[in-house]
């Protein structure tokens, strides 16, 4: 079943368009990574579906609803969380005050998802109390990542988890990735590490220039001796 | 020097209860507000209307308790106070500002905009109570109380440091404790992740504009009831504030009370040494100079 379909998605930051009649499609439960060379429109795609940007034609579709040009604060409200890339956490604020923040709009008791997220992430729960604007850049991801959990959603979208971060580290992200997937969330993840990005995904797109370029099983397109020569670098 | 600088931590409280709203308000709704000094005034002004007016229409007693210089009236004028002036913030934001942000308006058409609301304000001050200096109470003088090291102080300004550490506790647990309080300080921090995050910006904003009107009238009233009330109060209280609010890093609450302190101290030692009408070049220099070694404040990150 899809659970969120872009479908023939046109938008820019001013006149200029970035991405041209855009599709994809997110089934449930699956990650789809989307790769493809700088400026190819893959952070603006999540944006536009977050509601940040507001798409001159097209329409983006989360289960029944109809979201396109929805604000972010409503967008969070149907069930999509969404990690930027960069300022993705609350830096003079503890762990603990992150994940509750993540929580802002329940009003129910979230106790219960608050350990699993600290379970999902346990070098987390030993520092609690710790300001964010401390941590390394790889826990700051992970914060990121477990603030965006915190509302249970049924996709996450992931803006480049692995930018900036040591080479050790970048396993480990992605370890934690397959993890949340295994908990049912689709996610759609944007990246540059374009081989890891595939191997872990049930479906793939590369995106140039703003436009479809080739979708397939994830499998496939790291495969694909293409795709090998021109986005994983031979 | 003591004496002065017992002095220098009541004007001091009293500066950093406007310069912790006009920090807040930079932190959140990112503009410099120069309308911050007029909300005192206001504030200071809608008691006085409360105590001398409202109160004797509706049959408050006149008394004081023990040796201050107000009673009960002054006990319902305050709170009544702070409630309007946070209702006139919010007022100007939803009328002025917010049309602004959704323009996506410069930081300097801000500036001029709070500009523009606080003649307007001072304006409408002047019109209706006139430029003459009012007191809460005429022609009382209360004895001041002898402190050990010869330090006098006036029972008045014992009360108006308690008040001054009530309403900086109540903030802190207020930021620190509730739902609201820890989206502020989200919203402070990370305003675009804020709003990704679920938070409604708007309604934060309109709570900080609350708050610091609020704060901001009972630091205009506690001016009152320390020294005297008039128009130009505010707009003088306005370097002050703004050299508070920077030495201690502008959005940095915490940074304002001490910066706050640190200014109210620096202005009255310095009429030891200097005429107190220069106490306001006091205020300046700091900020020049705190501009110049170090802009981001002393609680700023390099």
């Amino acid at each position: 079943m899809i659970i969120l379909q872009i479908k023939d998605i046109t938008v820019g930051y001013t006149e200029i368009d970035i991405l041209h009649e855009v599709n994809i499609n997110v089934p449930s439960g699956e990650i789809v990574s989307i790769i493809g060379p700088n400026g190819a429109g893959k952070s603006t795609l999540l944006k536009t579906i977050f509601g940040l940007l507001k798409p001159r034609h097209g329409k983006v579709t989360f289960k029944e609803w109809d979201i396109t040009g929805l604000k972010p604060n409503m967008v969070v409200r149907k069930g999509i969380s969404y990690v930027p890339q960069v300022d993705n956490v609350f830096p003079s604020m503890t762990i603990q005050e992150n994940l509750e923040m993540g929580a802002f709009i329940r009003n129910d008791d979230y106790s219960l998802r608050l350990r699993e997220v600290y379970e999902l992430f346990p070098i987390m729960a030993e520092r609690k109390k710790q300001k964010v604007g401390h941590l390394s850049g790889g826990q700051r991801q992970m914060v990121a990542m477990g603030r965006a959990l915190m509302l249970d959603p049924e996709v996450l979208l992931l803006d480049e988890p692995s930018a900036g971060l040591a080479p050790v580290l970048v396993s480990g992200i992605f370890e934690k990735i397959k993890d949340i997937n295994a908990t049912g969330v689709a996610i759609i993840i944007v990246e540059q590490n374009a081989r890891e990005a595939l191997k872990m995904a049930h479906h793939g797109y590369v995106l140039a220039t703003g436009r479809n370029v080739l979708d397939d099983r994830g499998d496939a397109l790291l495969a694909n001796q293409e795709v090998g020569r021109l986005y994983l670098g031979g | 020097m003591l004496e002065l600088t017992t002095y220098g931590v009541v004007l001091g409280s009293i500066i950093a209860l406007g310069a912790i709203g006009l920090s807040m308000v930079y932190g959140i709704v990112r503009f410099a507000n120069f309308a911050h000094g007029e909300f005192m005034t206001a504030g200071a002004y809608i008691a006085l209307f409360m105590v001398t007016g409202v109160s004797s229409w509706i049959g408050i007693p006149d008394n004081t308790f023990a040796s201050l210089s107000f009673g009960w009236r002054m006990v319902f004028a305050f709170p009544f106070s702070m409630a309007c002036v946070a209702g006139i913030a919010i007022l100007f934001d939803r009328i002025l500002y917010r049309k602004l942000r959704a323009k996506k308006s410069g930081p300097v058409m801000f500036a001029m905009s709070s500009l523009g609301a606080s003649f307007i304000i001072r304006m409408v001050l002047l019109i209706i109570w006139g430029a003459d200096y009012r007191f809460y109470r005429p022609g009382l003088m209360r004895p001041a109380l002898q402190l050990p090291w010869g330090i006098k102080i006036r029972p008045d300004q014992i009360l108006i440091l308690c008040v001054v550490l009530f309403l900086v506790v109540a903030l802190h647990l207020f930021l620190q404790n509730t739902k609201m309080g820890k989206a502020m300080r989200a919203t402070a921090d990370n305003a675009e992740l804020a709003l990704i995050t679920g938070i409604d910006t708007e309604r934060i904003i309109i709570w900080t504009w609350g708050i610091g009107g609020a704060l901001a009238a009972a630091g205009g009233i506690l001016y009152g009831i320390d020294v005297q009330i008039h128009g130009e109060m505010g707009w003088n209280f306005l370097i002050p504030l703004f050299a508070a609010a920077i030495l201690g890093s502008i959005g940095n609450i915490y940074g304002a009370l001490i910066g706050g302190l640190t200014i109210g101290i620096a202005q009255q030692l310095s009429t030891a040494f200097m005429l107190p009408t220069y106490k306001l070049a006091v205020a300046f220099v700091i900020m020049i100079v705190i501009l110049f070694i170090r802009p981001q404040g002393i609680f700023g990150k390099e």
